[in-house]
């Protein structure tokens, strides 16, 4: 009985394809993993570790304290340089000529000079003017005096540092965003009737998150590193904390190693918050949303259950 | 007011806009009256676009006067001078034109509905159900009722200048201009805008098209504009411009283009 070439016939259903196995994925795979194993295994058993000490002081007191004043010191820090980067994008941007010069003007000097020095300055402000105050220029009347020392503490001194650090790059990275939105977005919100500042608000900005956010996750993660600059102004952040204890009992490295631990906790909660601003902001710009890792383990433990086509093995 | 008065819908005199030194309008004078559907015709760079452009002041132009329902675009005459209007105005005066780009321009980040909602809200001040009900019926008479919930991304080139349309409608104008409105569509998408756009014509609304739609400008328009080098070579009805050029650049250029 002679069947023709195209047999199993077109009519049958769903394709049903055995799939291209990856035996390379696999031995790739392997290796990885045999790797990681000896190396945690090596660190693990290695008395020099001494991880009963990281565990002793992973939730002592004086690191839940710096781990504290890390992660406000950093929020303050990164919603500072986030609000002044976006209005000094934004005035960079803009028609009038004094706005983009000014802006222009803050991020050659806040980009220009080290953070460390920014900090620094901002703590030595007490000594450079020993009262702070406002009022009409060049010798008119006094409406507002402050004591230097009092008005910037070591902690005022550590948020204006990093913040206004961040905002010099903060701007650049949301001017990226702004230039990255079809100019027909613009000029079709003109035709409406919006003023320029609706349509920056309403048409453009919000389009521009897609180019911000990944870089603006960079900054926010480095900022939690960065913050332990703050140390050489006398602020106790994690980091310092730790340096302070082993200072005291010489166990350096399982105190480095408990404030990594920290660190990295932080670092992977951004990472997610990351993830899913990123497709909140992707609505329009993709046909379909890609699943949360939520949706996909599901789907997967559907696929499994249903005997659905699913990766082999 | 208007239509009673008399007041010419579009008025533009001697009207001469540059590109740095590259002069695209060398002279524009052109009337719309209420109701009236004009069609700009010509061959590219001719400066149809720009001069629709400038009708609600994308563009500045360098000389001359455009009136729209007798109000200068874009400035304020007082004493003898010219005086810019101040952001506020200016945006006032746009919110009456409704405009239609080749490109679409729908806002990506919203969908269809919210396309529409977002100017009444914002500019007019509607409140935002009332504006969602208007969303509606707009997009069922643009034919798609169904798909107010789907982003510019998920709709074909058709459906988003439908959209379009039904956007620039949502702010009651009281002229709509389109720029070459199908020039970036597949052709079959084509006729379901031109649909659109000849009910349009017949609720009366006052329509500046630049378009390539020959057969579109005999069918709809009441009078037909061919411009050629920054200058209006001819104009008339349709019967006449199309069929019976008088120009010799008219004739070369429907030969290109029947």
């Amino acid at each position: 009985m002679a069947t023709s070439p195209t047999s199993p016939a077109s009519d049958a259903g769903d394709i049903k394809a055995v799939p291209v196995r990856h035996y390379g994925r696999w031995l790739f795979a392997l290796i990885v993993l045999v790797f990681v194993a000896s190396l945690l295994s090596s660190a693990i058993r290695n008395d020099n570790f001494k991880w009963d000490v990281v565990g002793d002081y992973l939730f002592a007191d004086r690191v839940l304290r710096g781990l504290w004043l890390t992660i406000w010191l950093s929020t303050v820090a990164v919603v500072l340089g986030i609000a002044l980067g976006t209005l000094l994008a934004v005035m960079r941007l803009s028609d009038n000529p004094v706005l983009r010069w000014v802006s222009l003007a803050y991020i050659w000097f806040f980009r220009g000079t080290p953070v460390y020095v920014q900090l620094l300055g901002w703590s030595f402000i007490g000594a450079l003017y020993s009262t702070i105050s406002f009022g009409v220029p060049f010798g008119g009347p006094v409406l507002v005096s402050a004591n230097g020392n009092d008005l910037i503490t070591p902690i005022t001194a550590a948020i204006l540092g990093l913040g206004l650090n961040l905002a010099a790059y903060q701007a650049e990275i949301v001017r990226a965003g702004l230039l990255s939105v079809d100019e027909g977005q613009v000029e079709s919100a003109k035709a409406l009737g919006m003023t320029g500042a609706q349509s920056m608000r309403r048409i453009v900005l919000p389009q521009a998150m897609r180019v911000i956010i990944p870089p603006t996750g960079n900054q926010a993660i480095d900022m939690l590193k960065t913050s332990s600059l703050v140390a050489t102004i006398g602020v106790a952040d994690l980091l310092y904390s730790v340096q302070l204890i082993y200072a005291q009992n010489y166990q350096q490295v399982p105190l480095l190693v408990a404030a990594c631990i920290w660190y990295l906790l932080m670092t992977s909660i951004l990472s997610i918050g990351q993830y899913y601003l990123e497709r909140h902001y992707a609505a329009g710009n993709v046909r379909e949303l890609p699943p949360t890792p939520l949706q996909r383990a599901r789907a997967r433990a559907a696929s499994v259950r249903f005997g659905g086509p699913g990766n082999p093995g | 007011m208007n239509a009673a008065s008399g007041t010419p819908m579009v008025e533009a005199l001697n009207v001469h806009k540059r590109f740095g030194l590259n002069e695209v309008l060398k002279g524009i004078d052109m009337t719309v009256q209420p109701g009236e559907v004009v069609c700009l015709l010509g061959p590219s760079g001719s400066g149809k676009s720009t001069f629709l452009r400038c009708i609600n002041h994308l563009e500045t132009i360098h000389r001359g006067r455009i009136s729209v329902d007798g109000a200068l675009v874009g400035y304020r005459e007082k004493n003898g001078r010219l005086h810019e209007l101040p952001e506020k105005d200016a945006v006032r005066q746009r919110a009456e034109i409704g405009m239609v780009f080749q490109r679409f321009n729908l806002f990506a980040h919203k969908t269809a509905l919210q396309n529409i909602v977002e100017a009444p809200v914002l500019v007019k001040g509607v409140a935002k159900k009332d504006a969602e009900a208007r969303a509606g019926e707009l997009l069922t008479r643009v034919g798609l009722g169904d798909r107010g919930g789907a982003y510019p991304s998920q709709l074909s080139g058709g459906q988003q200048q439908r959209v379009a349309i039904a956007r620039a409608l949502a702010m009651d104008p009281k002229l709509m201009l389109f720029d070459e409105p199908t020039s970036a569509l597949d052709p079959e998408l084509v006729g379901d805008v031109l649909d659109v756009m000849r009910d349009l014509a017949k609720a009366g609304m006052t329509m500046v098209v630049v378009t390539h739609e020959i057969g579109f400008a005999r069918e709809v328009g009441d009078r037909v504009v061919f411009m050629d080098g920054g200058v209006v070579v001819e104009e008339g009805p349709p019967s006449q411009v199309l069929d019976a050029p008088r120009e010799e650049r008219t004739k070369a250029f429907l030969s290109k283009v029947l």
